[in-house]
């Protein structure tokens, strides 16, 4: 088996208690649409809703969770086009202008990858949702002007065709996730 | 400029009323961790707790919201990766069903590159995630290229929904 090794950079896993562990295979799928959602919640757990407030809340503080609210699908509503606008930035400049553009609200992801050279020299990534290509196209003309990316090579790559969009799911629910 | 024109024609099935806009809008983050969330949303937009309840259930069911929760932080919880493929068109929807038919597979998408095609894997951990990318690659028999997060840079608060 080709072995894909994490790279040096990763950010270190969270350390997660068991009762964690169970809330996260829950709550990743949603919260319950109903009068009480952390109770009905807690219910599936053997968890008292006050301990799901405040372990989400703990999650929250930990940065495990880096956004807690209603997740919309961009598509539905009207944002027809997403640009992923990939830049090929100079090692020792990527961090100072990778921050300058996580800060625009137009910009949804901003991550740094790695090169894949020869096929591949491109190791900022960030994601452009618009009304229409021109929208995206505005927006990160906006971004080279603010950033001063006028010198860094980038390309758009437009989605074309969307096969598949869901929520991450990174533990499968089963039956068993009840903790004592 | 923004290029709002075409947006109320384009929406899936119908225009959304002020409330649902709002919801929309103003609970992609800091929505309320407290005993009854909906009702100190529905207090704070002026209407009531089964309104809210009623009108977050119909925009689900019609799709434009995909759930309420949490967003976690790539890799504080699991394994995940960006990861492309070039694919012979002939072939793309074939490769494309196959890559969309794992449960760890959670975006995938065609797009207008020589790497065609997009996907993310989100796994339990390093091993299942390399599972996945090995398979994909032995039913296609085309190589992945693997493109895990190294840094992070964005403060993510949701998406600024531009309202005609």
């Amino acid at each position: 088996m080709k072995v894909r090794y994490r790279q040096p950079l990763l950010p270190e896993r969270a350390i997660l208690d068991e009762r964690d562990q169970a809330l996260i295979t829950l709550v990743q799928t949603g919260l319950p649409i109903s009068a009480r959602p952390y109770m009905d919640l807690g219910k599936k757990l053997g968890m008292g809703e006050s301990e799901v407030i405040a372990r989400i809340n703990q999650l929250k503080k930990s940065k495990v969770i880096k956004r807690f609210g209603i997740v919309v699908r961009h598509h539905e509503l009207g944002y027809r086009a997403n640009g992923m606008t990939v830049w090929n930035i100079p090692d020792e400049t990527v961090s100072e202008l990778g921050s300058c553009m996580g800060q625009f609200d137009f910009v949804t992801l901003c991550y740094r990858r790695p090169r894949r050279l020869p096929d591949w020299p491109y190791n900022l990534f960030t994601m452009i949702h618009g009304l229409n290509q021109d929208d995206v196209l505005t927006n990160i003309q906006l971004l080279i002007e603010r950033c001063g990316l006028s010198e860094i090579e980038h390309e758009v790559l437009f989605s074309t065709r969307r096969f598949k969009q869901r929520g991450a799911i990174y533990r499968e629910i089963n039956t068993n996730s009840k903790v004592s | 400029m923004k290029a709002n024109a075409n947006m109320d024609t384009q929406l899936n099935k119908r225009q959304l009323d002020s409330l649902e806009k709002h919801l929309l809008n103003d609970y992609q983050h800091g929505f309320p961790l407290v005993s009854r969330p909906y009702q100190m949303i529905a207090e704070k937009l002026g209407t009531s707790e089964d309104v809210i309840i009623n009108s977050l259930k119909q925009l689900q069911e019609q799709g434009f919201i995909s759930r309420v929760g949490a967003v976690f932080r790539a890799n504080s919880i699991g394994a995940s990766t960006l990861a492309a493929m070039v694919v012979p068109e002939s072939e793309l929807e074939d490769v494309a069903a196959m890559v969309s038919g794992y449960s760890e597979v959670n975006h995938n998408y065609q797009r207008d590159h020589h790497y065609n095609l997009w996907f993310v894997v989100t796994a339990e951990d390093d091993l299942a995630l390399n599972n996945v990318l090995d398979e994909i690659e032995h039913h296609s028999g085309y190589p992945v290229m693997y493109l895990p997060m190294l840094e992070d840079y964005h403060i993510d608060l949701g998406f600024d929904l531009q309202w005609t």
